[in-house]
């Protein structure tokens, strides 16, 4: 049904698909319309009333976000009645809103201030209702801020929470006056489902739900001269950090980032993609030995299909919602818990420094990485092995807060010893590119061979929809894997906690017959993280997806075996894939969760 | 157009009549005279806004797909309104019977009925009577059930979508309209929603043809009416009367000969000071009513009436769309400043426009109609406001 539709905006005549609504038609336009509520990721909630608009004929205003388009409509958006209806739908926010915003961390980047200075709003119309509410901040999360009395309702949060993630963990509560966004019995985000994806944190439009920062941490640690500070980079952080400071979406900054964290301070500028290189090895090793079990030794306790363990989200997302396959999950730590293992024992013995005096920084795309690196579990190297996780958007106030003029900045290296890295470590930050890099290395264990793919690059796996699956037919194999002859490896690549959620059905249903399973929790993956810049929107995804994959494409190593860094990691400290030492500083268990 | 006299009318909860003749002489007529008949009577909605009955009946039935419903909206929760209670109390065959005619129209196999929280005292007695209305649809060879949900004391839940939404066992806020119910309503699918005395009229007229309706009431507001009349008056309870009266009439009838204002439609409706009760049609045409008339004498203040009224919709907003949560916070705060006099007389201007906007930018008729009774009391009693 392509049929269109005509209408007419402020006296020009537009034509536009059905089903699209006056807002979309306007954007043809490039009529401005303010909005609020309104999110591309999300379902229409129509709740903010900003984005009004006067159609003839109809005694009401009309949400634009939600009028379907309609032929013969005619819409006027820049009416008496209009500037005034959305003059006090933002006063109206503004008063039950905490508007010391130079108090905020959201200051200078939040729609409710931009759109106050859009109208030009020099005094508050009506009464403040702010006193007489009982607002509550909500901090006991290592990662994510709930500051009620920033919120202004507009239910993004919910939505993305719900339809995005599946989880539920925000909800709207009380009615009237009493509204609210809430958790569960008003529990503590802490105490929650919510999986510190921090998806709600990208959508918030003001400060109501802000990651939690480390930065003052982190300065005093540079400041430290007892302190050697390590920083690692994840992988999604080099294609978006760009946007914050000043340059296009799908801009890659490898280089200038690089630069800026050695010019901040950091003593060792190190990537994260290094241990992703790692983590393939012991995870495609991992899957190796399952399906050995499975298909030679016919152990029955073997768990597949095997799923990946990177992204933090995920993991507090099957611990909560389906605690009886945590066995599936790969017991590998994520890339940056990996690193951190290894900053205070490998990094430590090669430098010569004591542990103790190492503070473990890491840039990541991610708020769940937080919550991650507080969890008791990930002290093995006898530490609390990554000391403090930014967000990208934390690492960009850094820079601006230190002067650096970040666009001329010249492109530098990472340091040596975990620094070095392939194009299979790179696109980890992407949908799919744990499974793609995990093929490039497992296949040519198995064959010999590359993986029978143009340049390397597995096309099934890449791209923006929510469930892919991908079969690799294994054949010719070496004499020591003889039992895969033949073998088709089923995989499935999931994105959005919610498309994780259909997958897990289908495991669970006894429909699926995968072998390997890759979920990350963000839509698009790491680049569409939590705590990579905002805004986030399809387009801006796609955009960094593309860079991750020219990035992958400009590396002269492209598979994680053949990352000499890693070769050398074996040979010296670690021994092989899987080893006790392996096991003591890269592998990890799973706690099943309540589901509140 | 001539207004009407006040007059008594007997159509709802007349005897004269034998539910299951009408029930089994309509389910035989075809469905064209059946919406013909609801058509050319004139019947628009009881539950307030006046939408014509036929009108929704024959989108629906034009709906394509399997899936349909008939819901009657029992949650009356208007303040001044309780003339549901007493249909559903006397006359409940008569309101499972328009919901068979609906559902035989628009090819409804399901019926619901959602009935406000705080008349669980009624459901019990409803149960016994579907029993009996289930057997007999059977006998007649009717496929259609009705079933009993209950509401959980949310004013909200009577808009329409939010009652689905609460149907659904979802929180009880509007949806966007369009599209709206005879296209998409409960799950989505078509759906005809009706307030139960429409549902009553619906049969009635099945009865006593299209005709004897049309005759009473006016242009624009054709039959009769079930009112429900409190205050400060004498007689308070439930009549019936003909559609187009002027409240002068009306006044005359039940007042208690002292009074100052009436409030025409509860607290969603609009006040009527006594200057205005001559020139003042009940209907469509004039100031539409759900059923509430609340009069007030001389002795009542309109600033309490006013608060009091804020403060309910400030409460019973669903609080998801900013004019009316706010708004509606802004409006019970602003009266209460300026008549402390930490406001001048001016905000009550401020505050006006404030509702104006409330009334075009809200995203369901609660938010859109807190201003009828605000402009209104505060347009009429604007001294009472202020000192």
């Amino acid at each position: 049904m392509a049929n269109t539709v005509k209408l007419n905006i402020d006296g020009i005549d537009v034509s536009i698909d059905a089903g699209k609504t006056v807002l979309d038609a306007a954007k043809k336009l490039n009529i401005h319309i303010p909005t609020l509520c309104y999110h591309e990721d999300l379902c229409v909630a129509g709740n903010c009333r900003v984005c009004v608009v006067e159609q003839e004929g109809v005694k009401n205003l009309v949400a634009s976000c939600a009028m379907p388009a309609q032929d013969g409509m005619v819409i006027h958006t820049n009416t008496h009645k209009v500037r005034n209806a959305r003059r006090h739908v933002v006063e109206l926010l503004l008063s039950e809103h905490n508007a010391d915003c130079t108090k905020c961390y959201k200051n200078t980047r939040c729609e409710l201030q931009d759109l106050a200075g859009e109208m030009v709003i020099n005094e508050h119309m009506f009464l403040d209702l702010v006193p007489d509410k009982n607002y509550t901040i909500d901090m006991l999360s290592p990662a994510i801020i709930k500051d009620d009395s920033k919120c202004i309702r507009c239910q993004r949060c919910v939505r993305t929470c719900q339809e995005l993630q599946h989880v539920s963990a925000l909800g709207v509560a009380y009615k009237g006056e009493h509204m609210k966004i809430s958790t569960f019995f008003e529990h503590s985000m802490y105490d929650v489902v919510c999986t510190n994806c921090g998806q709600c944190v990208i959508r918030c439009p003001t400060g109501a739900l802000i990651e939690k920062n480390y930065l003052d941490d982190v300065w005093d640690a540079i400041y430290d001269e007892d302190k050697h500070v390590v920083v690692q980079t994840a992988p999604a952080t080099r294609i978006a950090l760009g946007e914050d400071l000043g340059m296009e979406a799908g801009s890659i900054v490898t280089g200038k980032m690089a630069a800026a964290l050695r010019r901040l301070g950091f003593d060792s500028v190190l990537d994260t993609d290094f241990t992703a290189d790692l983590t393939i090895m012991e995870e495609g090793t991992e899957l190796l030995t399952r399906l050995k079990r499975a298909l030679v030794d016919k152990d029955p306790t073997v768990k597949l299909p095997m799923t990946t363990s990177c992204s933090p989200g995920w993991i507090k997302f099957i611990e909560h919602m389906y605690p009886e396959y945590l066995e599936n999950v790969s017991t590998c730590k994520s890339p940056q818990q990996m690193f951190g293992a290894l900053a205070k024992t490998y990094y430590a013995q090669k430098k010569g420094i004591d542990p103790s005096k190492i503070v473990s920084v890491s840039i990541m795309p991610c708020t769940a990485k937080k919550f991650e690196a507080n969890r008791p579990e990930m002290r093995d190297s006898g530490f609390q092995d990554v000391d403090m996780g930014l967000t990208t958007r934390e690492l960009a106030v850094m820079i601006k807060q230190a002067g650096i003029n970040f666009k001329e900045l010249p492109d530098e290296k990472f340091d040596n010893l975990m620094g070095e890295s392939s194009g299979a470590g790179v696109i980890f930050g992407a949908t799919g590119g744990v499974m793609e890099a995990a093929l490039r290395t497992v296949y040519e264990i198995v064959t010999g061979r590359e993986v029978p793919f143009e340049n390397l690059k597995i096309t099934p796996v890449r791209g923006m929809e929510g469930v892919k699956e991908a079969a690799v037919k294994i054949e010719n194999v070496l004499p020591a894997w003889s039992f895969l002859e033949g073998v088709e490896l089923k995989t499935v690549v999931a994105h959005g906690l919610t498309n994780a959620d259909k997958v897990m059905q289908a495991v669970k249903n006894g429909t699926a017959d995968w072998h390997f399973i890759e979920i990350m929790a963000c839509p698009g993956g790491c680049l569409g993280g939590g705590g990579q810049p905002i805004p986030t929107t399809p387009e801006i995804r796609k955009k960094r997806a593309e860079a991750i994959y020219r990035e992958d494409e400009g590396m002269a190593i492209r598979k994680s075996h053949e990352n000499p860094e890693i070769q050398q990691i074996y040979k010296e400290f670690l021994g092989e894939p899987l080893s006790d030492k392996s096991h003591w500083l890269l592998h990890t268990h799973y706690n099943a969760r309540k589901r509140v | 157009m001539p207004n009407k006299k006040l007059k008594r009318v007997d159509i709802i909860f007349s005897e004269d009549c034998v539910y299951k003749d009408v029930l089994a002489e309509s389910l035989k007529k075809s469905n064209e005279d059946i919406l013909k008949d609801i058509l050319d009577s004139g019947l628009r909605g009881r539950g307030g806004a006046g939408f014509p009955t036929g009108l929704k009946w024959k989108f629906a039935s034009q709906e394509t797909g399997e899936e349909k419903y008939v819901v009657c909206n029992a949650d009356e929760g208007e303040p001044g309104t309780f003339k549901d209670r007493e249909i559903l109390t006397r006359v409940p065959l008569k309101v499972f019977g328009g919901m068979a005619i609906c559902a035989k129209v628009i090819g409804a196999k399901h019926g619901y009925i959602y009935l406000r929280g705080e008349y669980k005292f009624l459901k019990t007695d409803l149960e016994k009577a579907l029993e009996e209305f289930h057997s007999f649809v059977k006998e007649l060879g009717f496929d259609f059930q009705i079933h009993i949900l209950m509401g959980s004391g949310a004013y909200i839940c009577g808009e329409e979508s939010a009652l689905f939404e609460s149907m659904e066992g979802k929180r009880g806020e509007p949806r966007n309209k369009p599209p709206y119910p005879t296209i998409s309503g409960f799950r989505n699918k078509p759906t005809v929603i009706n307030n139960v005395e429409t549902l009553v009229y619906s049969f009635m007229i099945c009865r006593i043809g299209a005709g004897k309706f049309h005759e009473l009431g006016t242009a624009d507001s054709r039959g009769s009416k079930v009112f429900s009349i409190s205050g400060d008056t004498p007689i308070a309870g439930i009549y019936e009367l003909e559609l187009g009266m002027l409240l002068e009439d009306f006044v005359e009838e039940f007042g208690d000969g002292d009074t100052k204002a009436v409030q025409v439609g509860g607290a969603a409706g609009f006040c009527v000071p006594r200057k205005k009760f001559k020139d003042t049609i009940i209907g469509f045409e004039g100031v539409p009513t759900g059923g509430s008339m609340m009069l007030f004498n001389s002795s009542r203040s309109m600033y309490n009436v006013l608060k009091n009224y804020v403060e309910f919709f400030e409460e019973e907003s669903c609080g998801q769309c900013t004019p009316c949560r706010v708004g509606c916070q802004q409006l019970k705060k602003g009266i209460e400043a300026i008549k402390k006099g930490e406001k001048s007389a001016h905000y009550l201007d401020t505050l006006q426009k404030l509702a104006d906007t409330m009334k075009v930018s809200s995203k369901c008729g609660l938010g859109q109609s807190v201003a009828n009774s605000f402009s209104s009391i505060v347009d009429n009693f604007r001294e009472e406001m202020i000192y």
